[in-house]
């Protein structure tokens, strides 16, 4: 092939060189080049290697269904795999590469690939991953572990940079009456329609430019419609696919900002992901030319003839010098007339026989005439040509290019994305788009229409059919009839010549040959998906754009039926790939989600806390003092609560004002305790149970008033919680006079827990006596102030099984409540201790979170069937009876202790009988500590049949994760001080 | 890319709301039986066409609402609140 630029053609900037490199290379193009023309310009025809056998590939279209010519852009951390040469525009410093070959493409070591290709064949990975038959059976697996890295070495594309991605993408949203996708005759006329009739109108077009195929024509120049588009007030986005559609007339976006220029400014992002939200959509997407199948039909040089057309007429380059041009339409004489007349020495191959053309004789026709065989490994040097009738060895014609054109496929992709079944036409031999209900209108080419006047006709009853179901207009309107050459079009999809072993491909980029459809039909995989997916054809970066009704004709051949009976597969978003950074947009980094920090945060890392993430919160986990690791600071911490004293923030619970005559009645149906008798000034601990009797979340309801409750949720439960009371009251007790509210934000809490906590309290509060034993029983709750005038509420409740306190002040005043208990908590040798030494102390204790409680227990696997009434009837008290509940070999809530006290264990361990150490055993281990009183590790978790049926027997916690095992024995899950004599204090 | 039109804060993403589940469960009282419960609980239609389900405007109003949907094309017939005093209040605001 030689290729090369030409003057007089093209609507590039000449005066505006661009240097570019390719492979290493230096090279010129100009501006208005893509890097394909710009190649091609500088007669480059190998681009890539193919995906399986690495056959040498060229450029086979100028547009998005391009599926040889994937290259790599960029460097380092902007290196982009598996671009499109064909719509990557060209830039100042542009740096590619070939992709798939070592070391290069023009000489590929793995060529030899080609060679074994037998092996290679269809469902080569499913058979390598099931053994190699007959001795392999069975034996698969470890057969594919051994050669996958060789295979995804050596069929694969272009590889991602592996580092961060610098560039930064951004998520937009808009509006508007309609969308219109594609800047065609079609499109336009749309546009132009709804503008006049007042619709709010976007526009969006793919390429740089906007006027569609238009831009293949030699004398077409959009300026003018891009000033009347702009002066009608019509937004139009260019270098922007609509790579989806969805639901209620949404339309994805993707933007390339910055991909057409070389400098990475900061400012802007790479790539914008709009989503769109239109009254009614017009697709006019185009059609899509097909290629042929037959021998060889790969070669470097081969090409759709509207590409080689464009690459002439837009970007000046003449694609060949010696042309055959293979069709079974009308659509190609016009370029075969332009590419003679330019210079080229051109014969049309058209397999009809009766048909009447108008040309002016430049070029030879010959008539019912098919290639068969294209001679030539990395170009082209023959191409062998048969009657049609039957495939013969006759002639061979010398040439450097092959242009096809096997027909046009309708771009019905968008509306496929709808769930909208495209539907056979016989007479144009393509899928042309079905009706919808949906307000989608598809328009020009993409619903078959092959002249330019037509379209624009189609434009406009589009525009007409969006007014009328938008109720804004009742006009009739008509669509012209599919169609418009002169001579209908001969279906030809494959030329089979039988004597040759060489390969004839369906899909280019996967390396899907017209063997591999056979292969998969004679293995019994007949239906459209299966064949899809045991050959891939159609599952590369192009979604068989090209080659996928090349697949179907085959198919419909082998099982004799006609390709609407074997149907189409579906097309799904995107169109066109979409980057995950554009997915994610600024959601990456800090961004990724939200961040949630209680009041006292900056108080809490100034006095040394670490900090660990609990759901969305940030939650001080250990103090450390000067060298001290995570287990020294907790258990340091742990031991101080229990001498002296602690401070711990717990801020993040939940907390839910409950206000109204009927808030008492409210917590009696959704605790599984009373709460009838609870008075004012008291606190309870309580559970709540799912309708189907599970165990959903514990916490505390204090009574403040009459009418009114203060209620703490667990952290991760917290929204949870809150939705499912407003749900109880507003869609099943509706006649119930009560209101809540989240104050979650509004209140800051802190823990004041061990023997000294009174008398830090009492330091701290304005009146000492509101916290007395006496006047603060055991679950007492008071509200009064702390020194400095600062409202608070105080509840007497213990989490760690120590005298113990909570104290709640608005959140403006933490720091100040902080300051003041730190500082008088340090005079007792008191310490701050975080969610660790927590942990610790409520394991100690046998208490359960949200380890235990994981949606799967029971109240009684909880071990708190005393919180569980039997004189009132709540949510989830008929279901926590049902018979799988209540099985007397379900998981009972129990502590564990290593046999030999000087082991350690972790949690997720399973639990094993000595004997019969496999499988989910009898239990499992939950949350272990280390327990500064006892001196050892313990831990909390659940066993079948529980304390009772296991307190005498040795058994085996298995660690196979961390390939550990040792001995261990059930105990009470209470630890230490089992009578609570310690809280009561 | 459902839109609903909530009675208090008007048409509004569906990224704001949270999905309940079918909204025309009558659910027994505290004290029936387990049958009566299991019945409410686990048995659903799985209907294909309009279906009138619960959603919660969670990240708006927070209003728990009745929502008329097709599980075909998504299209929206109502929305009501789900407290009949609040959908009293919205009537009387029209
Ligand atoms: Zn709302």
């Amino acid at each position: 092939m030689k290729t090369k630029r030409i003057d007089n053609y093209g609507k590039i900037n000449r005066d505006k060189i661009l240097s570019f490199r390719w492979d290493k290379k230096n090279y010129k193009g100009f501006e208005g080049d893509t890097l394909a023309s710009a190649l091609l310009a500088n007669n480059i025809g190998i681009v890539g290697r193919s995906f399986k056998y690495h056959r040498p590939r060229g450029i086979f279209s100028s547009g998005v269904e391009e599926s040889g010519a994937l290259v790599t852009i960029g460097s380092k951390d902007r290196r982009d795999p598996n671009v499109r040469a064909t719509t990557q525009e060209l830039y100042n410093g542009l740096e590619a590469s070939g992709q798939n070959a070592f070391p290069n493409v023009n000489f590929d070591l793995a060529g030899i690939n080609n060679y074994l290709g037998r092996f290679l064949a269809a469902g080569f990975y499913y058979k390598t991953f099931m053994g190699i038959p007959p001795l392999e059976w069975g034996k698969g697996t470890a057969i594919w572990m051994f050669f996958e890295k060789f295979i995804r070495k050596a069929a694969g594309m272009g590889s991602a940079s592996g580092l961060p991605d610098p560039d930064t993408y951004e998520h937009a949203h808009d509006f508007c009456d309609l969308i219109v996708v594609g800047s065609g005759p079609s499109g336009v006329a749309a546009a132009i329609e709804a503008a006049e009739k007042k619709l709010d109108v976007i526009l969006v077009e793919q390429d740089s430019l906007i006027g569609g195929n238009q831009l293949a024509e030699n004398d077409f120049d959009n300026s003018q419609i891009k000033n009347q588009l702009e002066n009608l007030g019509i937004k139009i986005m260019t270098r922007t696919t609509a790579f989806g559609l969805y639901d209620n007339c949404v339309v994805g976006l993707l933007e390339r900002v910055t991909d057409h220029i070389s400098a990475s400014n900061v400012n802007i992002p790479r790539q914008r992901f709009w989503t769109i939200r239109a009254k009614h959509i017009i697709v006019g997407a185009g059609a899509i030319e097909r290629h042929i199948a037959f021998n060889n039909n790969d070669i470097p040089g081969v090409m759709t003839v509207n590409a080689s057309k464009h690459y002439l007429n837009r970007y000046g380059v003449l694609t060949g010098k010696r042309i055959v041009i293979a069709t079974n339409n009308d659509s190609v004489y016009e370029t075969a007339h332009q590419l003679s007349e330019a210079g080229a020495n051109v014969t049309v191959l058209d397999s009809r026989t009766n048909f009447e053309i108008e040309t002016n004789k430049s070029f030879e026709i010959r008539k019912g005439y098919v290639p068969y065989n294209i001679n030539g490994s990395k170009k082209i040097d023959s191409l062998d040509i048969s009657k049609s009738e039957t495939i013969n060895k006759s002639e061979t014609i010398n040439c450097d290019q092959v242009l096809l054109s096997g027909g046009w496929s309708p771009a019905v992709h968008l509306l496929s994305h709808r769930g909208v079944k495209p539907k056979w036409d016989y007479n144009n031999a393509c899928f042309l788009p079905s009706d919808t209900k949906e307000n989608i209108t598809m328009v020009g080419s993409s619903r078959g229409l092959w002249n330019k006047n037509d379209c624009i006709a189609s434009g406009i009853a589009g525009t007409t059919d969006a007014l009328n179901r938008l109720g804004i207009s009742k006009t009739n309107y008509f669509f012209p009839k599919p169609g418009g050459w002169k001579n209908p079009i001969q279906p030809l999809y494959e030329v089979k010549y039988k004597k040759s072993r060489s390969k004839s491909f369906v899909d280019y980029q996967h390396d899907v040959t017209t063997d591999d459809v056979r292969l998969a039909h004679r293995e019994g995989f007949i239906s459209v998906e299966h064949l899809k997916r045991y050959t891939t054809l159609g599952m590369a970066n192009d979604q068989g754009k090209m080659g996928n009704i090349i697949g179907l004709s085959l198919m419909a051949e082998l099982l004799n039926k006609e390709i609407p009976e074997v149907g189409t597969t579906v097309f799904r978003p995107p169109y066109t790939p979409v980057s995950i950074g554009a997915l994610s947009g600024r959601n990456v980094g800090k961004h990724f989600r939200p961040l949630r920090v209680t009041p006292m945060h900056q108080w809490n890392i100034d006095h040394g806390a670490k900090m660990i993430e609990v759901g969305l919160y940030q939650r001080p986990w250990y103090y450390p003092k000067e060298n001290e690791t995570l287990s020294d600071s907790y258990i340091r911490e742990a031991s101080t609560v229990r001498k002296t004293v602690g401070i711990c923030d717990v801020t993040s619970l939940g907390k839910i004002a409950i206000q109204g005559p009927d808030s008492t009645e409210f917590l009696n149906r959704i605790y599984s305790n009373g709460f009838s008798k609870l008075q004012v000034g008291k606190a309870r601990y309580g559970i709540m149970l799912r309708d189907d009797g599970i165990v959903m979340d514990d916490g505390t309801s204090w009574r403040l008033a009459e009418n009114e409750y203060f209620m703490t949720t667990s952290t991760g439960e917290a929204a949870k919680v809150m939705s499912w009371l407003e749900e109880l009251l507003q869609t099943r007790w509706t006649d119930l006079n009560v209101n809540v509210t989240s104050v979650s934000e509004q209140w800051a809490g802190v823990s004041v827990a061990g023997p000294k906590s009174r008398e830090v309290l009492n330091n701290c509060v304005d009146d000492s006596l509101v916290i007395t034993n006496n006047n603060l029983p055991f679950m007492g709750v008071t509200s009064t102030f702390l020194k400095g005038n600062i409202p608070c509420r105080i509840a007497r409740i213990s989490f760690s099984g120590e005298l113990a306190f909570e104290v709640y002040v608005k959140s403006d005043f933490a720091n100040t409540m902080m300051d003041l208990l730190w500082e008088n908590a340090k005079k007792y040798d008191g310490c701050l201790y975080g969610l660790e030494a927590l942990g610790a102390l409520r394991v100690e204790k046998g208490h359960v979170t949200a380890a235990e409680l994981d949606g799967r227990v029971t109240i009684d696997d909880a071990g708190l069937s005393k919180m569980a009434s039997t004189k009132k009837s709540y949510i989830g008290s008929a279901m926590r009876k049902r018979g799988v509940l209540k099985n007397n070999d379900r998981e009972i809530l129990v502590g564990f202790f290593p046999t030999n006290l000087k082991e350690t264990f972790n949690a997720g361990t399973i639990v094993c009988e000595k004997n019969n150490i496999k499988g989910q055993g009898i239990g499992r281990i939950t949350s272990v500590t280390y327990s500064p009183e006892l001196g050892h590790w313990i831990g909390l978790g659940f066993v079948k049949g529980g304390l009772d049926k296991w307190k005498d027997t040795n058994l085996v916690g298995a660690d196979p994760v961390r390939n550990k095992q040792m001995n261990l024995k059930v105990v009470s899950p209470h630890m230490i001080d089992p009578k609570g004599e310690r809280m009561y204090a | 890319m459902i839109r609903i039109n909530c009675p208090y804060c008007g048409e509004r993403d569906h990224s704001e709301f949270s999905y309940g589940g079918d909204a025309t469960i009558n659910y027994p009282s505290l004290d029936a039986s387990e049958k009566e419960w299991t019945e409410a609980i686990f048995f659903r239609k799985n209907i294909k066409g309009f279906q009138f389900e619960t959603w919660h405007h969670s990240n708006g109003c927070r209003m728990w609402l009745v929502v008329e949907r097709s599980t075909v094309t998504h299209e929206i017939k109502s929305v009501k609140p789900c407290h009949p005093d609040l959908q009293k209040v919205v009537e009387n605001n029209k």
